[in-house]
């Protein structure tokens, strides 16, 4: 059974008792292996002499079926059933655990099984070697004549399970390049089989969060915050506080950000967090409301840019634009957004023993926590251990640059005596308030058609917060100024645009940016295929085949575009006859290298009132790992995408960020969207992410399909706001 | 105050303020984990719990106001409902994070109680207060109709 606690609890007794063979990779990156997982070695793979097989998770499982997909990839060359697998979450080791991709620990940026598809596999195939080895030795055969099965090595005349081979296989020679199987032997990898690892817990209550965590002797902490962003704590008055049953105390924050109540049970910290009284300063806070900061994107995105963001200079495409037939211009504005993953964030501390602590996370980013806990508490790195739990959810939310919650929780531990477990718990209104957002944008596309209605020039300008620019991570992501989770998408799209530029200015914002589910594209594929609509009405083109006349050309980009518009259309039977009135709008997209197409059928009653029918959607990701957990991501990316563009925003007033809960953060519910449809293309390229790239056409797919049953362009966010009502 | 209560068929007594909500009295008193806190105001239902039969959010009700009561959370949640109900979700991998299924599933397994035929009205009515930002509607849409043949037999 996979997942299953009493199943867990065996295999580490088993670990401590028995003989374990554990492979990876040293820290050279060589495949190694380790007996009894000890040894410099990142084990990927763990084989217990009952014949267990236990898959060491690096990458958190906080829905996006990571747990799943990772163990796909050892079942496949260990020639098994995946139902068969056990997994565990890999401890906290930024050197060995590595997002290949980041270099550090971590969950992100739609990667997890892009950057593992090689490593797991090879490390399994190693594994599968050896134990035939091992057994051809055992019975005096060649190792050609034996196969690996279900756990079980077969051939020349025995059978034997592969329990009895664990010992022997961890004393042999590890083999540097092992076979990895051919595509065509694949039992496991592309078959499309509902085998979440992760339901059996997730059904029955079992499954661990992190709010789930129950120690004994804890205390829970509440934070009383700033009602104005950027507030510090002045003075408080812990008196009323004081008469809530089982309130331990009340300490301000050393940074000043906030008052921490400390209970015995989360209900009475709450309590005594809402009945402190604190007086705030207000000299450093943010003073803005929302229409000022709406007024000054519009002002930069009709100015000139600050910084180019592309090969092609504003002169080129102005020149372009000077000698089209016609220009059709559009502005574009999107609001701040909360991520609001359904569990609240929090963590816990728990002294241990040695004078070290335990980290209990949903820990997007297991090498923040590392950091965080050894810094502000001053402990070695050896001494902190983490572990990672389930997370409810992040969608980017459960790490940002300060590692806010995780710096929070070592604070509210460092000021205790450390002899208590810790635990953070932030409310709903936390989580909406606290100004960790996907930040707000304006947009304006001119775009100049010639005769024929092919686009000869395009001049896309962005104003925004940057989301990594003065961060840790400005290395990676920001080039001569431009920060690239502010233009992606709208630079590098496979469309091919002559005269193609994109202007960037930065606002300085009044939130604190951070990475929300598909970054840039969330909002630059509205922009882009609203846009494309735009044009292709203009021109009186179809608007797939508008798309299409600017996907010519044997670029791989361009073609697995097209290749996903197609079959979207084609499965949606687009240009077909609709029920009467039913109307189809179009959209597609590429993000984190995968190319996803989305029709979006609606119906409008009488008045205009638009309900959502259908969504049908296209994907191409390279290899489809595990194609069920693909399709459920690309299912959970349209409504994330869709949820939003509704009804979803948050503004401010004066500094004070209007809205606390889901009655004012509205969310998706079950009317407003149940029936998806995902089809996914074929592929031998390598596989690519699908957590995200559902997300970014999702929204644009629906505002054409609005405006092709007559009713307005969605051209500020959230539709609402567009004289748009939705059943 | 101490008030006693049925919990999955045990028979409990909770010492604590009577305003507090019963969601923390399952999580933090009794431990009972799989009861989700996602939003304190009745808007999620990621909290829900069925009280003496009925679903009902579990941070809405006052522990003082359930003396007597019985409750069955996830834990324990195997009358032939929610047994369809989880059956249907294992069959069609409802879940990504998870953490608004057990109310998912309460609610769901309530709904088939009261309507073991439901149409797809109904269940957008009596689903619609049950969020997932996970967005797994479809499929818990389709895993309540496999759940109501499953009970047809």
């Amino acid at each position: 059974m996979p997942t299953s606690l009493s199943r867990r609890s065996f295999l580490k007794s088993a670990t401590a008792t028995g003989a374990v063979f554990a492979i990876g990779i040293d820290p050279t990156g060589a495949l190694a292996k380790a007996a009894n997982a000890g040894g410099n070695i990142t084990p990927f793979v763990k084989l217990d002499q009952d014949g267990t097989v236990t898959v060491i998770i690096k990458h958190f499982e906080g829905g996006q079926g990571t747990a799943t997909g990772l163990s796909a990839l050892i079942a496949e060359e260990l020639n098994m059933s995946l139902q068969d697998i056990t997994f565990e979450t890999a401890p906290a080791d930024n050197a060995r655990y590595a997002n290949l991709f980041f270099g550090s620990q971590g969950t992100g940026g739609s990667s997890s099984i892009a950057n593992s598809f090689m490593q797991y596999r090879t490390a399994a195939a190693a594994t599968r070697e050896m134990l035939i080895a091992s057994a051809a030795g055992a019975w005096g055969v060649d190792p050609t004549e034996l196969t690996l099965r279900d756990r079980v090595i077969s051939g020349a005349g025995r059978s034997e399970g592969i329990g009895a081979f664990v010992e022997a296989a961890a004393g042999r020679e590890v083999p540097s390049d092992p076979r990895l199987k051919d595509p065509s032997e694949w039992t496991v990898i592309g078959v499309d089989q509902k085998a979440r690892l992760d339901t059996p817990a997730k059904i029955n209550g079992s499954a661990q969060y992190s709010m789930d965590i129950q120690l004994d002797n804890q205390m829970v902490v509440a934070i009383k915050r700033t009602p104005r962003l950027g507030g510090v704590v002045t003075s408080f008055d812990d008196t009323a506080a004081r008469d809530i049953p089982g309130f331990i105390m009340a300490i301000q924050m050393p940074n000043n950000k906030g008052v921490m109540a400390y209970a015995e049970t989360t209900w009475a910290a709450f309590q005594a967090r809402d009945a402190l009284e604190v007086t705030w300063g207000f000299s450093n806070a943010e003073t803005r409301s929302s229409d000022e900061l709406k007024a000054d994107l519009f002002d930069m995105i009709r100015a000139e840019p600050e910084f180019q963001a592309s090969e092609v200079d504003l002169a080129t495409a102005t020149t372009a634009l000077d000698g089209a037939a016609r220009i059709i211009e559009q502005e574009f504005y999107f609001p701040p957004l909360a991520h609001a993953p359904m569990e609240p964030l929090g963590a816990t501390v728990e002294p241990t023993a040695d004078g070290g602590v335990v980290l209990h996370d949903g820990a997007q980013s297991p090498a923040a926590g590392l950091a965080v806990m050894s810094q502000i508490l001053e402990l070695p790195e050896d001494k902190v251990q983490v572990n990672t739990l389930y997370a409810g959810g992040f969608f980017g939310r459960r790490s940002t640059p300060d590692a806010d919650y995780l710096v929070e929780l070592a604070l509210a531990f460092v000021v205790t005596d450390r002899t208590r477990p810790v635990k953070l718990q932030w409310s709903r209104e936390d989580d909406v308030t606290g100004g960790y957002y996907r930040p707000a944008y304006a947009h304006r596309i001119r775009a100049g058609l010639d005769a024929a209605g092919n686009i000869i020039g395009w001049d896309h300008r962005i104003a925004g917060q940057p989301i990594f620019k003065g961060t840790i991570l400005e290395g990676f992501m920001v080039q001569n100024g431009v920060d690239n989770s502010s233009i992606e998408g709208a630079r590098h799209n496979p469309y091919i645009f002559p005269a193609h530029h994109v202007g960037l200015t930065d606002q300085k914002g009044p939130t604190t940016p951070n990475w929300w589910r598909s970054v840039g594209h969330s909002h630059t594929a509205h922009a882009m295929e609203c846009m494309m609509d735009l044009c292709a009405r203009a021109a009186d083109i179809d608007p797939v085949e508008f798309r299409l006349r600017h996907l010519s050309g044997d670029g791989a980009d361009q073609s697995r575009m097209a290749g996903v518009i197609r079959l979207a259309a084609e499965k949606a039977g687009w240009g077909e006859a609709l029920p009467e009135g039913h109307f189809h709008g179009f959209a597609a997209h590429k993000s984190f290298n995968t190319y996803v197409a989305e029709v979006c059928e609606v119906s409008a009653d009488s008045a205009g009132t638009i309900k959502i029918e259908k969504v049908t959607a296209a994907v191409d990701c390279g290899i489809a790992v595990t194609p069920d957990v693909i399709r459920a991501q690309i299912e959970g990316g349209i409504g994330y995408g869709i949820g939003h563009a509704m009804r979803a925003e948050l503004t401010l007033t004066e500094g004070t960020v209007d809205q606390s809960n889901f009655h004012d953060f509205e969310t998706l519910r079950v009317y407003d969207l149940s029936n998806i449809e995902t089809h996914i293309v074929p592929s031998t390229e390598l596989p690519t992410g699908v957590g995200e790239p559902g997300t970014p056409p999702a929204a644009p797919a629906l505002a054409n399909a609005i405006v092709a049953a007559g009713q307005p362009l969605a051209t500020e966010l959230p539709m609402t706001h567009n004289g748009i009502a939705f059943l | 105050m101490t008030i006693s209560l049925t919990v999955n068929d045990e028979d409990v007594s909770v010492t604590a303020p009577p305003d507090t909500p019963l969601l923390w009295v399952l999580r933090d008193e009794l431990k009972l984990t799989g009861t989700k806190y996602g939003c304190g105001i009745a808007q999620c239902g990621a909290c829900t719990v069925r009280l003496d039969g009925s679903a009902v959010r579990s941070c809405q009700v006052a522990i003082g106001d359930a003396e007597g009561a019985s409750v069955v959370t996830i834990e324990a949640a195997n009358d032939a409902e929610a047994q369809a109900v989880k059956q249907a979700w294992r069959e069609l991998d409802v879940v990504q994070c998870g953490f608004c299924q057990s109310g998912q599933i309460m609610q769901a397994a309530d709904l088939l109680a009261q309507h073991p035929r439901p149409s797809d009205d109904v269940i957008d009515t009596v689903m619609g207060g049950n969020a997932c930002r996970c967005a797994t509607y479809a499929r818990i849409r389709a895993a309540i109709h496999r759940a109501a043949d499953i009970l047809e037999g």
